[in-house]
């Protein structure tokens, strides 16, 4: 496979959100507005490299028995590392996302990555899926969340667009699940033609 | 490179190394950000408080004191705002477990004279739209410059003077609650 077929397929053919329905806790959260959604996207590509990146490094040198954990020993350092540097230069950013960096550990697209990918590649092409693979997640979450802040709040990246309520539902829960829905229908759709 | 073998002493120290390794490098970064976040945490305070008390000369994070509130472990933190060494206003840190989801953070800022300043939200987990909306300014704006002696701090729901947020009655009385506590916080201080 060339590196770019390889780094093209995180966005439609195998996104991680819109096709295989991976790591919707996230994605459900913080894509309530367009901003939150390209903070979160950052952050979980750069995991997704950092871990991908790592894995291959050493999955010579770690016994089968014992990948699982290892991995995610790995995982769960670089996510620390995001949420301490996040913390400390862009508070703001940090405030919003909350509890949902931390949770990027039990993302099962950066261990799905790991497991499927990274484990059995060499490190080029794990490189270059981590950065497809994070970049189609930051992709999914934005188009999710420049509706949702559209409908529901209207405003683009937190510019108001008309002085009126928008419809609560989008910025809440079901409405995620909604437009969900309607962006994997397209896609669904477009993969077919 | 032939894979390691999966026995004990493999996995052992493999899991070993790659702990060490990490906890190593994360206390380095810990050490490095330790710093940028806890001057993130105070440049926050101090604009909330900035924010809730408008004249005053000194700095109120270095005179900061706790006072123990009938919550358990959240005690609230008392900034005491002084211009030219008399004492102009107090910031405090408040808190009411009584919201629609969790706790709300409030910082009260109370006047000399026993007056509600401003009030700044510092952290809350209410509903988007809806409890949120205690942020905004139609909402916190009738806690202006009202003497809470007069001013019953409640919702008129509850007897009070204080509008509600429509369909987020439960925010609006934590909001009150939390608000209330620093009041009578302030009414009981010692310092002058």
């Amino acid at each position: 496979m060339n590196h770019w077929k390889n780094f093209i397929k995180g966005f439609i053919r195998e996104n991680p959100v819109l096709v295989l329905l991976l790591g919707m806790c996230p994605t459900l959260g913080v894509s309530s507005s367009a901003n939150n959604a390209i903070g979160m996207g950052m952050a979980t590509t750069f995991v997704l490299v950092m871990s991908n990146l790592s894995i291959t490094l050493v999955k010579d040198f770690i016994p089968d028995k014992v990948r699982i954990p290892a991995y995610i020993i790995l995982i769960a350092s670089f996510v620390t590392v995001v949420e301490l540097v996040m913390s400390g230069y862009f508070p703001a950013l940090y405030t919003q996302l909350g509890i949902f960096i931390p949770l990027i550990v039990v993302n099962c697209i950066v261990l799905g990555r790991a497991e499927a990918f990274a484990s059995k590649n060499k490190v080029i092409p794990s490189l270059i899926d981590g950065l497809g693979m994070g970049l189609g997640f930051t992709f999914a979450l934005l188009i999710l969340g420049i509706f949702r802040e559209l409908l529901g709040n209207l405003s683009i990246f937190g510019y108001k667009l008309i002085e009126a309520d928008g419809a609560l539902v989008f910025i809440l829960a079901p409405g995620a699940f909604i437009t969900l829905g309607f962006i994997i229908a397209v896609i669904n759709q477009l993969k077919k033609t | 490179m032939a894979k390691t073998e999966s026995t004990f002493i493999n996995m052992l120290i493999t899991l070993f190394v790659i702990t060490l390794v990490a906890s190593t490098a994360l206390a380095y970064i810990y050490d490095i950000t330790k710093e940028p976040i806890a001057a993130a945490e105070a440049a926050r305070k101090q604009a909330a408080i900035s924010n809730v008390i408008n004249d005053y000369d000194n700095d109120p994070v270095s005179e900061m004191y706790k006072v123990a509130s009938p919550f358990k472990g959240d005690s609230l933190e008392c900034y005491p705002a002084r211009k030219e060494g008399k004492l102009a206003g107090m910031a405090i840190r408040t808190i009411s477990k009584k919201g629609y989801s969790g706790s709300i953070w409030l910082m009260v800022g109370i006047t000399a004279d026993g007056k509600i300043n401003n009030i700044e939200v510092l952290d809350h987990k209410e509903t988007p739209g809806l409890g949120a909306k205690m942020k905004e300014l139609f909402f916190k704006d009738q806690f202006r410059n009202v003497d809470p002696s007069i001013f019953r701090l409640k919702v008129k729901k509850d007897g009070g003077d204080v509008d509600a947020i429509t369909a987020a009655t439960i925010s609006s009385r934590a909001f009150c609650e939390a608000t209330q506590l620093a009041v009578d916080t302030f009414n009981n201080k010692e310092i002058k």
